[in-house]
């Protein structure tokens, strides 16, 4: 299908994109990628009497290091993020999770802002951005706030975004030698999105020290395990009991299927990513 | 009443000028508007990728942009691959292993393939299959469209 007619405005700097998101008198989305709100206008799922596209906005295109965090442009698009030296070296569970985001042709044009802000349950980026605990800063003509990941992802499709507000940019922590990271999805075919995945985060592993586990493609969101990230802390990563604890939590868990797979089966997968995703990690 | 803008582009090394709806998508553009029915419409939601083309140097879905953000951009087709002397060794090849059959995604496929290639991708089979893995073929069963990618880079390689 084709997308429902809309307005566009296309403007070239970050204030004027504020202003005009400023506007109370029509119902507007924000274009970034538009890798998954494009499909969305053309199912006609999304109806936009206003588009604003952000695609002139340069200033929110960049990656910048600083001396303990990497702060990454909410325009940054995945193909910039695969290509960055600075991405390589400092945020490595990126580095393991780019090539299972979609496709080359979407990575092409698909943002960080635009994942985060779109929160699906399906994506990468939100559980990449909860087991990394990184920091999104959104503004809107009254100013910019700081949201942690943790409090940024509230629902199916539900974030703390306010009316108005657009994400500016992403802090993360770089990486230190001690820390370990573990990514593992499985998807019918490579790029598509996943029937369940993991991503985890770890400052070490010798004992295990600040687990921080995030499922995706399971349920509304993509959610942290933290009565598994507990069991393991101090203890080594094949600890049997902390495993268990950790499928107890997931026996427990609000699994919500989709139309690739039921809740059962996705509770199955998400056994089956996480050993995996642990398994990679181990010394 | 539709919203309409002016945009100026470059197609397959040609200057466009066109006055196109905000709604109408690049890909649409470049099939009604040009007559350019090369690049192929599938999906239409970034999955098939049978609409990829070249945008300012990188692959994209057509169906998943619109035309006004075309504007002031460098747009290369199926049609300037061809002609452009970019792609007649791969076409060669998709012609010599039957890496077609009904040909819907081939434009793509080749555009995809030829990103892979020109980014100095190795002659890796599995490495080839995942870099295709956007672009569904329902004819070949990918195996001769992998050979061509192969035997391309082998013959690259070899100049």
């Amino acid at each position: 299908m084709k997308a429902a007619d809309f307005a566009y405005e296309k403007p070239d700097n970050l204030n004027a994109a504020l202003e005009l998101l400023a506007r109370e008198d029509c119902d507007m989305q924000v274009l970034a990628g538009g890798q998954s709100l494009m499909p969305m206008m053309n199912f006609r799922l999304a109806q936009p009497e206003l588009l604003v596209d952000l695609n002139g906005v340069s200033e929110l295109s960049f990656i910048e290091e600083q001396p303990e965090t990497i702060t990454i442009g909410a325009m940054t698009r995945y193909a910039n993020l695969a290509a960055s030296d600075v991405i390589k070296e400092h945020v490595p569970l990126f580095q393991m999770a780019l090539p299972h985001i979609a496709h080359s042709a979407v990575r092409n044009r698909g943002t960080i802002g635009g994942s985060t802000a779109l929160a699906d349950p399906a994506a990468e980026m939100p559980a990449l951005l909860l087991a990394l605990e990184a920091t999104i800063t959104v503004v809107s003509v009254g100013g910019a706030r700081e949201i942690p990941a943790n409090d940024f992802f509230l629902g199916l499709y539900e974030t703390a975004l306010q009316d108005g507000e657009i994400i500016k940019s992403i802090a993360i922590k770089k990486a230190k030698p001690q820390n370990r990271f573990g990514f593992y999805e499985l998807a019918r075919r490579h790029g598509d999105y996943a029937m369940a995945g993991v991503a985890i985060a770890s400052t070490s592993i010798d004992p295990v020290c600040d687990l921080r586990i995030a499922l995706f493609s399971v349920s509304d969101k993509a959610h942290r395990l933290p009565h598994a990230e507990l069991a393991f802390e101090g203890e080594n990563l094949d600890d049997t009991e902390a495993r268990d604890a950790a499928f107890q939590e997931l026996d427990d868990f609000d699994f919500r299927g989709d139309l690739n797979a039921d809740g059962d089966t996705k509770r199955h997968l998400a056994r089956v990513v996480l050993t995996r995703a642990l398994e990679t990690m181990m010394p | 009443m539709s919203q309409s803008c002016d945009i100026s582009l470059r197609v397959n090394g040609e200057t466009v000028r066109e006055r196109v709806p905000v709604r109408l998508n690049l890909v649409d553009f470049l099939r009604n508007s040009l007559g350019l029915t090369g690049s192929h419409v599938g999906c239409e939601h970034g999955v098939c990728g049978a609409c990829t083309m070249e945008v300012d140097g990188t692959m994209v879905r057509g169906c998943l942009m619109l035309a006004v953000q075309a504007d002031g951009s460098d747009i290369t087709t199926i049609e300037g691959f061809g002609e452009h002397q970019r792609a007649v060794d791969l076409q060669a090849a998709f012609k010599r292993n039957n890496a077609l059959q009904c040909g819907f995604c081939t434009p793509g496929m080749m555009a995809s393939a030829l990103e892979y290639i020109e980014a100095g991708g190795v002659a890796d089979r599995s490495a080839i299959r995942e870099h295709l893995s956007g672009n569904y073929c329902r004819c070949t069963g990918y195996q001769s469209i992998v050979d061509a990618v192969v035997e391309v880079i082998g013959e690259r390689a070899a100049k």
